[in-house]
């Protein structure tokens, strides 16, 4: 117990727990996001079924990113692997013309 | 955070479940009493007795006062009588941004009530996602809790691996267990509740909280969003020159012939404009789903326009989620069910939050750190302060003069201060009989509320009024049950000695 603790007090560690809180809200959130907005471009449903449908998922999916974000082994790779799900969505919805409705709205 | 799955769940529940505790606790709180909202604003304006009142003439009461209230209004509300609710509720505002006016109305003379100025239990019902702060805030910092606490239940479930077995299970309490096991039971034996309230508590305020989806699918138009789900009929764009409303009465009567009951509500978009729309919303259907039916009029002319649609499959589930979490489908025991789980899921939060301070006391001679001491306060202000600030709430009610001027916002000041009163009462009594003292106090607050509500409006059952037995049980169960719980905590002190053979449930797990 005891060295854990001292080891607990060491700023890297309180540093990387700040890290895994930023990256869990920013990029859960995003990757929700993302995922809300291709689902519902994207989905073979009718358009207000396909947005309801994307937004009832979205919360399941960022609480899935939040835990896998406290669960991988590093920061490091906790980091890649949202961003790298970030740019394939962000991909994906550049692809279905998501951006571009935004911006000309 | 630790390593392995399991470890590294226990860190993210025992902290996640703590930064998020108090506000929690309030939402439990303050939400499981609004599924009693309309019994709680009936004791609160006990001067108003059941009637029936006519729908049409009602309207064109509310649209009278309103035309002299404010003219050029963008928007009204009219909530019309219900035998339970005999007033009429307006609102009105210039902008959607607010600021948003309303007033209750007598429906016999169409002239402010002259029942008490009170917020009744919709102040609860509001403070249980707004906090009694901006709307806005409110509903932010409740949401991004309500993700927290998901995350606290998902990582919960994996650290407490005898979940399968304890969920079947129904254990006399074992001492040495001691705050632990109150956590685990009435987390776990409540389980589905706290998923489903939590999911669908999120899914409530969706259009808020994730927009996204309506954004990039329906390009600025998103109020066709709502028409294409089947949720509201289509509406007309202000003209922007100046007309006149027809009579709401003919229109509420014709939404009575079209429906065979009348509407509970009716909205007026631009009423002074040359082509206002008027909606009658109407009480939801008998089911699961919240969904409000609605007949859309031409307010120029009373003609009406339409309805809205039927919902589609996903549509409909987001309203069945909504339905389960406002529980209106609920007869009067399911009523009660969703009463106690929604009080078992602010027991799992305060025992969580306590277990943690208990954990982490210092052995003996180590002195106790500043956060230690800070959660033990916060602890002790929430769980003790809110139902103390809560039953002040109901006594001013009864206590504060008629005639006092704003007197609705006296009362939400006295829960406010109670609470803080409470709170910093708590911080400076010792740690051995902060608990003892607090919850015997709002024990004594509880039981002294029909008390108090009987001698000062000579209401009660032995003067043959029965109206308010339900509300006044309550008070009485709530005071014997904290007076139980003030009585425990007096006895000795709950040690945290935990079982090993608990395995990651044990103290490894509370420390983590």
């Amino acid at each position: 117990m005891a060295p854990q603790k001292v080891a607990r007090r060491r700023p890297a560690y309180r540093l990387a727990v700040v890290g895994r809180i930023v990256l869990a809200v920013a990029g859960g959130y995003a990757v929700a996001a993302l995922l809300t907005a291709l689902l519902s471009l994207t989905l073979p449903l009718v358009r207000s079924e396909a947005v309801a449908t994307a937004t009832l998922l979205s919360f399941a999916v960022m609480v899935a990113v939040v835990i896998y974000v406290f669960a991988a082994p590093t920061l490091g790779r906790a980091a890649l692997t949202v961003a790298g799900l970030a740019a394939v969505l962000g991909g994906g919805l550049w692809l279905a013309g998501g951006f571009a409705a935004v911006g000309a709205a | 955070m630790r390593q392995g799955f399991r470890q590294s769940m226990a860190w993210l529940h025992a902290w996640s479940g703590l930064v998020v505790g108090w506000v929690l606790f309030c939402v439990f709180v303050t939400g499981t009493a609004s599924y009693y909202r309309t019994e709680i604003s009936q004791w609160m304006r006990p001067e108003l007795a059941e009637t029936a009142s006519d729908p049409a003439r009602s309207a064109d009461l509310a649209a009278a006062y309103l035309q002299r209230a404010m003219p050029d209004a963008t928007g009204w509300y009219i909530e019309l009588p219900k035998p339970e609710k005999p007033l009429i509720g307006v609102m009105w505002w210039k902008s959607l941004e607010g600021p948003f006016h309303q007033a209750l109305l007598d429906p016999a003379t169409g002239t402010p009530t002259k029942a008490r100025d009170t917020r009744g239990g919709d102040f609860l019902y509001r403070f249980h996602f707004e906090l009694g702060m901006p709307p806005l805030w409110g509903r932010w910092i409740v949401g991004t809790c309500a993700l927290v606490m998901l995350v606290a239940l998902v990582s919960g479930i994996v650290t407490h691996r005898r979940i399968f077995a304890d969920f079947f299970t129904f254990r006399r309490r074992r001492s040495q267990r001691g705050w632990l096991d109150a956590h685990n039971v009435f987390g776990v034996l409540a389980l589905p509740f706290h998923l489903m309230i939590t999911y669908t508590g999120l899914v409530t305020l969706a259009p808020m909280y994730m927009p996204w989806g309506v954004v990039s699918a329906y390009k600025g138009d998103e109020m066709r969003f709502y028409v294409d789900s089947g949720l509201m009929p289509e509406l007309r764009a202000p003209s922007g020159k100046p007309g006149t409303l027809a009579p709401l009465s003919g229109m509420v009567a014709q939404g009575i012939a079209a429906r065979g009951e009348a509407p509970e509500g009716v909205s007026v978009f631009n009423p002074a404009d040359a082509t206002p729309s008027v909606l009658a919303v109407f009480e939801e259907p008998h089911g699961l789903a919240h969904e409000h039916p609605q007949i859309a009029f031409d307010g120029a002319t009373g003609a009406m326009l339409g309805s809205n649609g039927a919902t589609r499959a996903a549509a409909k589930t987001s309203t069945v989620m909504l339905g389960l979490h406002e529980g209106h489908f609920a007869g009067a025991a399911l009523r009660v069910l969703f009463f106690l789980c929604g009080v078992m899921g602010a027991a799992t939060v305060a025992t969580g939050l306590v277990l943690w301070a208990v954990a982490r006391a210092p052995q003996g001679a180590e002195a106790e750190g500043f956060g230690l001491r800070l959660v033990r306060t916060l602890n002790v202000g929430t769980i003790v302060g809110l139902p103390a600030g809560i039953a002040a709430y109901f006594l001013a009610n009864r206590l504060l003069p008629l005639d006092l001027a704003a007197r609705a916002d006296w009362e939400v000041g006295t829960f406010f201060g109670a609470w803080a009163l409470v709170a910093v009462a708590g911080a400076l009594r010792p740690a051995e009989s902060v608990w003892r003292e607090g919850l015997g106090l709002v024990g004594g607050l509880f039981l002294a509320v029909p008390v108090v509500g009987a001698l000062t409006t000579g209401l009660h059952p032995l003067a043959g009024e029965t109206r308010f037995l339900g509300f006044d049980a309550a008070m009485i169960a709530l005071g014997i049950l904290l007076g139980l719980a003030a009585r425990k905590a007096g006895q000795a002190r709950l040690r945290p000695a935990l079982r090993a053979d608990a395995g990651i449930t044990g103290g490894e797990a509370l420390r983590a």
